[in-house]
């Protein structure tokens, strides 16, 4: 049992890579080896975790909407993802015949590729981290706006007016929403005084930036969930989807395994966002700590750090989801409104109380 | 046709002209709109009708007076007891037959549960066309219930054919009353939830409120009828303004406002189905004993002439118009369906919104695509 509580993924990590080095001398070899294991790893790890989320959305909204959900493929119908994907797998990938079929085919990767690499600064549990990059926080907001380019792409390349609409509409919600979310993790980077994931995680040592940070952070926070949920296409922002206006958006004319990649590219999404406002607001892995309280902060160093990462970000997963199948759709020029009007100057005026703050140490 | 050829053409720079249908989520059926866009901006709309026209007037001319009246639970699907009754109706003036109270009692009942699930369903739908899905689940667990009083009365759960003229094809089931008084107890309770769900919402209220205005004038000269009208304040319901079967039995209030818009119409039809409740409740315990169908000629034959009944469905007002020459079937039928003229106003409501507004403009003026057709 004390085995099982002071596990943790760096010293798995550690084992692999003394193995790894008593095999493979060439440390370049080396190198590229566990690069090669790690990059499979990365992307098993997040189609399963795709398909969990996949599994987790019906559940959530068929709990919402009063019904069962899927509950026949496998234990609980857990396995019924898995067979849509066999099925999405065997289709035909159909490509329109006045498409741009280069294009077309190239814009559900660049959504992929985009969407995966963001992952790479998270830390999921202590000292386990891809590459704790020093500008981290940069890196997400410069990557996370490649998945716009896809969209883009995949609008114009359709040649479909639906399409073309919903890329276009899309292109408008990312660029404005990128600042609002830019915005919020400013104002982390200004209270930790780092770009660095792993140091904005370290830096909540004595309590979370959420709890630390009072009235401001918390702000910050819920403008961050708003934005970011609009930044990944999400309900009540589907406005690049929006099924009952342009049938789909920009994924109108996919099918098949092209069309999985957008699904794939949305779920890993959402759950990079929530990851992020877990690290930067919520402590990431850093276990619930009281500055002072010694003997409450060792108890709850008793769960391992991977759990605290993982329940934080179900915790804003679930309530992505609970906006998704509460709320009505809103109109594209609403969505702008909302941007410039409230969250912006909000989060500018946020940004300057935030700064303040840290000038004269209130936050410790 | 010279007129329509030119205005396909796009004229200016920069417009867009998409196709929304006849496949399309949110037309609810095969309604055909062409829009012509700028941007965003719908600078112009244009119905394209007849993919589901069956020719129900046509084919009623072969069929008899009984029978042409099963034909119209097709068109209106949502209100299939309505539009029987309006039949029944008008081949009762025609005859001038008495129909026993009790037939009275239990039309107006039924045509009024009639009317409480197809807002139930239209207020699920709007919910499903401004991106909210889960307003959909809740309208249909309480439709459902009135989905079985009708299966177990009627014999069908949506296209029933249970008015016949004289009265009602059967006598009511004997758990009828029991399970109507139990539906309308639990509906009341939910009023409150569908509320909280939808009406309140922020996002809901921006993009109903001050969207797809029509005027009263407007909705007069477009002939408008239903809670479209009587939400830009047309004093139109026929149950008040000519009562038919037991709507001089009842106490209950015309709905009426004047906001003209998305969010006025919404209003109205949630008022309605309020007083759809009440009116069940003081009709259900009344139910007077007695035959429930007057005696009929085998054969029926109306004398020559021409006879018009206008009844109030959910949609509005419909009007049944039958030219008779003394045979056995009808020389000529006509229905005026309230889904038709209230389509027609709305290029003018869309004209100017965006495509957002264009899907919440339809879905409030709740059309029904084979009523448009028939």
């Amino acid at each position: 049992m004390k085995i099982l509580l002071t596990y943790s993924f760096s010293s798995f990590a550690t084992y692999v890579h003394n193995l790894l080095a008593d095999l493979i001398i060439n440390p370049m070899l080396l190198h590229v080896t566990e690069m090669v294991i790690t990059g499979v790893s990365l992307i098993a790890f997040l189609v399963i975790l795709c398909f969990f989320l996949g599994y987790m959305e019906r559940r959530v909204a068929a709990f919402m909407e009063i019904r069962l959900g899927p509950n026949r493929v496998g234990p609980k119908g857990s396995l019924q993802i898995v067979a849509d994907t066999v099925k999405l797998l065997l289709k035909e990938g159909l490509t329109p015949d006045s498409a741009d079929k280069f294009l077309f085919n190239l814009a559900p990767v660049i959504m992929v590729i985009g969407s995966m690499m963001v992952i790479a600064p998270i830390a999921f549990a202590k000292d386990f981290q891809l590459y704790d990059i020093n500008i981290g926080v940069l890196y997400v907001s410069a990557v996370s706006s490649l998945g716009v380019i896809g969209i883009l792409m995949a609008g114009w390349s359709s040649n479909n007016k639906y399409s073309l609409l919903g890329a276009m509409r899309s292109g408008a919600q990312i660029v404005s929403y990128e600042l609002s979310v830019g915005l919020s993790l400013i104002s982390i980077v200004v209270l930790s005084g780092s770009l660095s994931l792993g140091d904005i995680v370290r830096s909540q040592e004595n309590g979370w930036w959420i709890i630390k940070g009072h009235i401001p952070v918390m702000i910050s926070f819920v403008i961050f969930v708003i934005a970011s949920t609009a930044e990944i296409n999400r309900a009540p922002f589907d406005l690049a989807e929006a099924d009952q206006e342009l049938t789909g958006g920009f994924h109108t004319e996919y099918a098949g395994m092209k069309f999985a990649m957008f699904l794939l590219s949305e779920y890993i999404n959402l759950f990079v966002v929530s990851a992020i406002a877990a690290t930067l607001f919520l402590g990431g892995w850093m276990p619930f700590h009281i500055g002072g309280l010694d003997g409450f902060n060792h108890i709850m160093d008793f769960i391992p750090s991977s759990i605290w990462f993982f329940s934080k970000t179900f915790l804003i997963i679930f309530i992505i989801m609970w906006f998704r199948w509460t709320f009505p759709r809103l109109r594209v020029d609403q969505l702008l409104t909302l941007e410039w009007k409230y969250l912006l100057p909000i989060s500018m005026v946020n940004v300057i109380i935030i700064t303040v703050m840290a000038i004269m140490g209130w936050h410790l | 046709m010279r007129g329509l050829i030119e205005d396909d053409y796009v004229t200016e720079e920069g417009e867009f002209v998409i196709n929304m249908g006849p496949q399309h989520p949110s037309t609810h059926g095969v309604l055909h709109l062409k829009v012509w866009l700028d941007g965003e901006t719908v600078k112009k709309v244009q119905p394209h009708l007849g993919y589901i026209h069956r020719s129900i007037e046509k084919m009623s001319e072969s069929l008899s007076y009984r029978n042409f009246i099963f034909a119209t639970s097709r068109m209106d699907y949502l209100a299939a007891h309505i539009n029987n009754e309006a039949c029944a109706l008008t081949v009762e003036k025609g005859l001038q037959l008495e129909v026993p109270d009790r037939a009275k009692y239990i039309r107006t009942i039924l045509a009024e549960l009639t009317r409480l699930q197809s807002h139930l369903l239209w207020w699920g739908c709007t919910g499903l066309d401004l991106g909210a899905v889960t307003p959909f689940f809740y309208a249909f667990r309480e439709r459902e219930f009135i989905m079985e009083i009708m299966e177990e009365t009627c014999g069908a759960r949506l296209t029933q054919n249970f008015m016949v003229p004289g009265g009602v094809m059967y006598d009511i089931h004997p758990n009828f009353q029991k399970r109507t008084k139990e539906v309308l107890s639990q509906i009341k309770g939910k009023f409150q939830e569908y509320d909280n769900i939808m009406t309140g919402n922020v996002i809901f209220e921006n993009r109903t409120k001050g969207v797809g205005f029509l005027s009263k004038e407007d909705a007069i000269s477009y002939g408008v009828t239903g809670p479209t009208a009587r939400a830009s304040g047309v004093s139109c319901d026929i149950r008040k303004l000519i009562p038919y079967s037991a709507y001089n039995q009842v106490q209950f209030d015309e709905i009426l406002d004047n906001g003209g818009d998305c969010y006025a119409r919404y209003m109205i039809r949630m008022q309605e189905m309020k007083q759809s409740v009440s009116i069940i409740e003081q009709l259900i315990d009344n139910i007077p004993e007695g035959e429930f169908q007057a005696k009929t000629k085998n054969v029926i034959k109306l004398p020559k002439g021409e006879f018009y009944q206008r009844v109030e469905t959910p949609r509005g007002e419909l009007g049944v118009f039958i030219v008779s020459d003394g045979a056995a079937s009808p020389y000529r039928i006509k229905y005026r369906s309230p889904g038709f003229s209230n389509l027609s106003a709305l290029p003018l409501m869309a004209k100017g919104g965006k495509i957002g507004d264009l899907v919440a403009i339809m879905s409030t003026i709740d059309l029904v695509i084979p009523d448009i057709d028939r």
